[in-house]
């Protein structure tokens, strides 16, 4: 190659899988891998059908159901499946079931000990490799790129488009290197982190760019932590979030499933090395973080972008200088039913959600349950609930006896999915009421129609649930010594 | 896709601005696994007034629809190109479209037509007795009365409409390069091509 520039880590990976460019500036750009789900999938196979057209790589293709399962057992006791009481639900269920094996792709039902949130199985299964361009019908596909994948999400149209050629035309993104130095404090985690980014960047920051994190706060993250934050990229703007693979993402993939083995696992280890930014490689924005300023956060609007720290007040929307940011100010805390000037550590909350793809992986229950070891919910609390992000982290989970301590605290133990994220199956936050979430969307009626969401860490939303309100996990000494 | 040349018909005179796709189609029509079926959810709300244009005897079924600016935006839900679609409509004229609206309509063959405000505001009144003609290889929109309004679109997409191409049809056409290129890459790096194969 003759490539001399020094490049990017994104630029690497989006030269290795151009097919061409178009005089225009539009390529053709190569998908190694495709996460299908039941929401954004169903048209495309049937656009397909329609036009007499195959999947083209039907084994770089995996499915899995995860937005409109129900939580609870799937299986009666004597081992038969349960029925999905929502028919809407169950239809569309039942069409991926169909759809994905008819078309030659792996199907991964909802029995199976490996389903689960699709972000939760393509790195756990080793579908998802470093260096790889992953797609998926979901916005938070992004996630992937905690392992150094090139991961966005598209709309059906685009599945239909990458099934048929394994391609999608696409123009090449702005760069933006996201930098967190320093050392983060105690009860201080990588929710935290990219909620805090969020916070500085805005909603909107990260519009037609590829951000990479680096830094040592970055590196000295856990896989599952760097998976937290990359899965957020899209809550502040960005088409995808890249993080560098090293040692620790390379000892996550080895051994995995569908992981390269033996002399492919060589080179793929070799070419993974090659892929980090140059030095010398320039990005088109850059922004610096100090870990000194980030605290154990909680958002306070209806937007990922209202974030505080849990030590910090309710603004004034006239506190904003943007006009049409303090009327959207205005009608977030009307909606969120809170005051300027209110502590965060004063407000309430009637339930605790812990799951969806940014917070539900093993790391994250151990982090909630250590908190919840030997304490109990607190009684205003109604409904609090543990969703793990597959069958294998539930497996993991029990095998380490969390689940124990979950219902023991009074919380309720569930089978994988996506759950409280979004109100697109039974679990739901009823109207008027506050949850402490470790989701990633705030947005209006994102919970259920009327639902107050406080986007939180594993470890804060286990505080929440013992206090009975928004708590800062350090003061109450609730962390571990 | 149903190459498109012509569009000719009664241009519902719809005006309104932001109009985005939560009111084009409400959330809870996301949960079908067809395209088909959901222009019966199009502008759920509205429909609900007895006397609402899109159900009046004289604009039911109206191959165009006239709007203010900023078309279709909020949700990246393509459901909103299908609601339009399956309620017959194959072109939206608006001083302004949100990004990912238009690239959604374009996807399914709806031709999205930008025209300055004075232009909209002669066509909606034209709209509420006569019909409107789009010519897509001259770019323009007339009426019965002289009228001609010229409009720009980006040249791929109008090659697309009106051979017909769909983007999945378009990259088909470069399968060859498209074969050559996972042949390097099985050479080069065999781990990228395996996918679900190197599992029993």
């Amino acid at each position: 190659m003759a490539n001399q520039t020094p490049r990017t880590l994104y630029e690497k990976i989006w030269d290795a899988h151009e097919v061409e460019r178009r005089d225009d500036g539009t390529s053709l750009l190569y998908i190694d891998r495709h996460l299908v789900h039941e929401v954004t999938s169903p048209q495309a196979f049937e656009g397909l059908r329609a036009a007499g057209r195959k999947v083209r790589r039907p084994d770089l293709t995996l499915a899995v159901p995860d937005h409109n399962l129900p939580t609870t057992a799937r299986l009666d006791d004597a081992g038969h499946k349960l029925p999905i009481a929502d028919p809407e639900s169950a239809a569309q269920l039942a069409a991926l079931e169909v759809n994905a094996p008819a078309a030659g792709i792996r199907y991964i039902g909802a029995t199976d000990i490996a389903q689960g949130i699709v972000h939760v199985v393509g790195p756990e299964q080793g579908f998802s490799l470093p260096g790889a361009t992953i797609v998926c019908g979901d916005s938070h596909t992004a996630c992937h790129g905690g392992i150094g994948a090139l991961a966005f999400g598209i709309g059906t149209s685009e599945v239909e488009h990458v099934l048929a050629t394994q391609t999608l035309q696409l123009k090449r993104s702005k760069t933006m290197e996201v930098r967190v130095e320093g050392e983060l404090g105690p009860g201080v985690s990588a929710k935290d982190v990219v909620l805090h980014i969020t916070g500085v960047l805005g909603a909107a920051g990260g519009t037609g760019h590829v951000i990479e994190y680096t830094g040592p706060v970055i590196r000295g993250l856990t896989i599952e932590g760097r998976l937290t934050v990359s899965n957020m990229a899209i809550e502040h703007g960005a088409r995808a979030g890249l993080i560098a693979p090293d040692e620790k993402t390379f000892a996550y993939v080895k051994g995995r499933p569908f992981a390269p083995t033996g002399a492919d696992w060589d080179a793929a280890v070799a070419w993974w090395k090659s892929l980090a930014t140059d030095p010398g490689a320039t990005y088109d924005r850059v922004v610096v973080i100090d870990a000194a300023d980030i605290a154990p956060s909680v958002t306070w609007g209806t937007s990922p972008e209202d974030v505080l720290p849990i030590t910090g007040v309710i603004p004034a929307p006239e506190s904003f200088a943007d006009p049409s940011k303090q009327e959207a100010a205005r009608k977030s805390l009307d909606y969120m039913g809170l005051e300027p000037g209110q502590r965060m550590t004063d407000v309430e909350v009637q339930n605790v959600f812990i799951g969806s793809c940014t917070n539900s992986r093993i790391e994250d229950l151990r982090a909630a349950a250590a908190v919840l070891k030997g304490r109990k919910k607190a009684a205003n609390v109604r409904w609090a609930i543990v969703v793990p992000g597959s069958g294998l982290v539930k497996h993991q989970a029990e095998e380490e006896g969390l689940d124990k301590v979950f219902i023991e605290a009074g919380l309720e133990w569930r089978e994988p999915g996506c759950s409280a994220c979004l109100a697109m199956n039974p679990d739901k936050v009823p109207a008027g009421e506050r949850c402490a979430s470790t989701s990633n969307r705030n947005f209006v009626g994102r919970q259920g129609p009327g639902a107050r969401t406080h986007l939180v860490s594993p470890a804060m939303a286990a505080a929440a649930a013992v206090t009975g309100k928004l708590t800062d996990v350090r003061e109450l000494a609730l962390l571990e010594a | 896709m149903e190459p498109v040349s012509t569009i000719d018909g009664r241009a519902i005179p719809f005006g309104r601005k932001n109009v985005d796709t939560d009111v084009i189609i409400p959330a809870h029509w996301l949960k079908g696994t067809t395209r088909d079926g959901m222009g019966q959810g199009a502008f759920e709300a509205l429909r609900k007034d007895p006397g609402n244009l899109f159900d009046s005897a004289e604009f039911k079924g109206s191959p165009i629809l006239i709007a203010g600016d900023n078309f279709g935006c909020g949700s990246s839900r393509e459901h909103a190109a299908w609601a339009l679609m399956d309620l017959g409509i194959k072109a939206v004229i608006a001083p302004s479209f949100s990004d990912i609206f238009s690239g959604n309509a374009f996807k399914n063959g709806i031709l999205t037509v930008v025209l300055p405000q004075e232009a909209i505001d002669r066509l909606m009144e034209v709209a509420q007795t006569d019909p409107v003609h789009i010519d897509l290889e001259a770019q323009s929109v007339t009426t019965p009365f002289q009228d001609r309004f010229a409009f720009e679109i980006d040249p791929f997409r109008k090659h697309c409409l009106m051979s017909g191409l769909d983007e999945v049809g378009l990259t088909l056409e470069r399968q060859d390069a498209i074969g050559a290129f996972e042949a390097r890459v099985r050479e080069a790096r065999p781990f990228l091509a395996k996918g679900t194969a190197v599992a029993a």
